[in-house]
């Protein structure tokens, strides 16, 4: 028999603490609709999503109310869509999003993601007109979500996909300048990507992965913020294993969702990421988990080093809770998508130099950055090569999702509204980055040994 | 066998004990462990139930336990018992 303390806490946890489970993803491999005729392969696109993904909102919605837990997002990621542009013909991909985008809309996911190149040795000619043609997509879209990965730690980075993906980035972000940018909110750009990422908007089912898979990510910051306020004055060996007691349970859950939702769609369960993924809602927030540590304001000195021992508990208290760990496991620090986060950039205790820094110890990178509309392209492609930078030395995951917003400038505000939130306008440095990114070809990988 | 835990939390009143034991008998779901208590004129009771012989889904039973919360005022959870025993057992 489970103890009453038990319950009560599960309970609070889900009701009061914000517990929930963020995302059950499902991966589809598209590599067997590829064709030389674009039409063919939207056709097939289709009716394999729409077969293999009918029945994933139903379980998902089953699964809420059997454990009476909210899951938060039933998603789809398919085979990065330049490889099946590789496949056909046409010049002219934009029928391969908008198909993407009405199979979302059929099977009642909240999105799909996986309109995606990976170009961080070179391009094929899939990839170019695959990164071509992102800003129409995402403009035209409402559910699609792409990402590029430019570099990693065997290859090094492509500093030519660097130069080009700030051009889109641009691009995306005037041609959805009357929905607030939105387009540049569902675009990601990564160094060391991964394949069984269940999070948007940089979710893709890797070439590595199976026909079919189910990913869950996890959440809950408002569960660990409140964990650690029963230790006040607990030392650092506290605060760890208090987070890492707190990560288990929450892990255990979705494991409990993943095993559940791939056993009801006869699908084989693939990983749980063990991510502290906030929103903007009161009490969601990675942020409030930091300054419960000690910290006046998120980004004062310090955030880096409470923020390092934050991600690793998460990972050492999730890792023995699920069979199969991976994604992006760890704390996620998009700042318009949490609480703490806004009110620490617009009170200016939160730099993007310091957000830089954060993202070298947790999970992920620069996300949900708002900046200057007038930002230039080679500023945005500076910041992707410094954040990659990171990504390629440390042997990690590092993204940059960042968005100019236009007719906005430092003092204003960008309100994307939902799970996406509200962002101040950051202020980025004045000095040019032009010539260093105009130079292009490629930075090489770095040495693997002689440390330090 | 298949076990739910019940929980119910709301303003003391008569009865309460008797409408959330009335759908279950309804529903041929047995009830194995209660436990309840008034905290500051809150009534809170903690319920564990075979559910195995159920003469409908647990989906509806889920629903009929939630209308029955909101026509009392009552929060009642109803939730298999796999979420606590995964959370709070290795």
């Amino acid at each position: 028999m489970i103890s009453y303390s038990d319950i009560l806490e599960t309970i609070q946890m889900i009701e009061q603490e914000n517990l929930d489970i963020r995302t059950i993803t499902m991966g589809i491999s598209l590599r067997d609709c590829c064709s030389d005729n674009l039409q063919t392969v939207c056709d097939r696109v289709y009716e394999k999503i729409t077969r293999c993904a009918q029945d994933l909102v139903p379980v998902g919605e089953a699964i809420e109310r059997k454990y009476g837990i909210p899951i938060v997002n039933k998603r789809i990621s398919i085979t990065p869509a330049a490889l099946l542009a590789e496949s056909c013909r046409s010049a002219d991909i934009l029928p391969l999003a908008r198909t993407l985008d009405r199979a979302a809309k059929a099977t009642g996911v909240n999105f799909i993601g996986g309109y995606s190149a990976l170009v961080h040795k070179g391009y094929t000619n899939g990839d170019r007109r695959l990164i071509d043609s992102i800003p129409e997509a995402l403009a035209e879209t409402d559910l699609v979500c792409s990402s590029v990965n430019i570099g990693s730690t065997r290859a090094g980075i492509n500093m030519d996909a660097v130069r080009e993906m700030g051009e889109i980035i641009k691009k995306t972000a005037d041609l959805t300048a009357s929905r607030n940018a939105i387009g540049a909110a569902k675009l990601v750009v990564f160094c060391n990507a991964v394949e069984d990422n269940p999070f948007m908007a940089g979710a893709f089912h890797g070439v590595g992965e199976g026909e079919c898979v189910i990913n869950v990510g996890v959440s809950g910051p408002g569960v660990v913020a409140n964990a650690l306020k029963k230790v006040p004055d607990g030392d650092f060996s506290v605060i760890a294993d208090t987070v890492k007691k707190t990560a288990f349970k929450i892990t255990r859950v979705g494991q409990l969702v993943a095993h559940e939702a791939a056993s009801a769609l006869h699908v084989p369960f693939g990983i749980v990421d063990l991510s502290l993924a906030p929103t903007p809602a009161v009490g969601d927030s990675v942020a409030h988990i930091l300054e419960e540590m000690g910290l006046e304001c998120c980004g004062t000195h310090g955030t880096t080093a409470a923020l390092a021992l934050l991600n690793d508990a998460v990972k050492k208290g999730g890792i023995m809770a699920s069979s199969h760990v991976g994604g992006l496991s760890g704390a996620f620090i998009p700042v318009s998508e949490d609480a703490g986060m806004i009110h620490a950039a617009k009170c200016g205790a939160l730099s993007i130099e310091k957000l830089e820094a954060m993202t070298a110890v947790c999970s992920v990178g620069l996300d949900m950055i708002v900046v200057p509309g007038t930002t230039s392209a080679a500023t945005i492609s500076g910041i992707i090569a410094d954040e990659a930078a990171i990504g390629m030395v440390n042997h990690k995951t590092t993204a940059v999702r960042i968005i100019p917003a236009p007719g906005k400038d430092v003092g204003d505000e960008l309100d994307f509204g939902g799970l996406l939130g509200c962002g101040p306008v950051m202020p980025l440095s004045q000095y040019s980055c032009e010539r260093f990114v105009s130079r292009g070809g490629r930075i090489p990988a770095p040495l693997q040994s002689l440390k330090n | 066998m298949k076990k739910a835990v019940i929980t119910v939390v709301g303003k003391d009143a008569t009865g309460i004990i008797y409408r959330v034991t009335g759908v279950l008998f309804h529903r041929s779901a047995n009830v194995l462990d209660i436990t309840q208590t008034i905290m500051q004129e809150m009534f809170t009771m903690i319920m564990l139930v075979d559910i195995s012989m159920l003469n409908i889904s647990f989906d509806q039973l889920v629903q009929e336990l939630n209308q029955l919360g909101a026509e009392h005022a009552l929060s009642i959870h109803c939730q298999h018992e796999d979420i606590f025993n995964s959370m709070h057992t290795i």
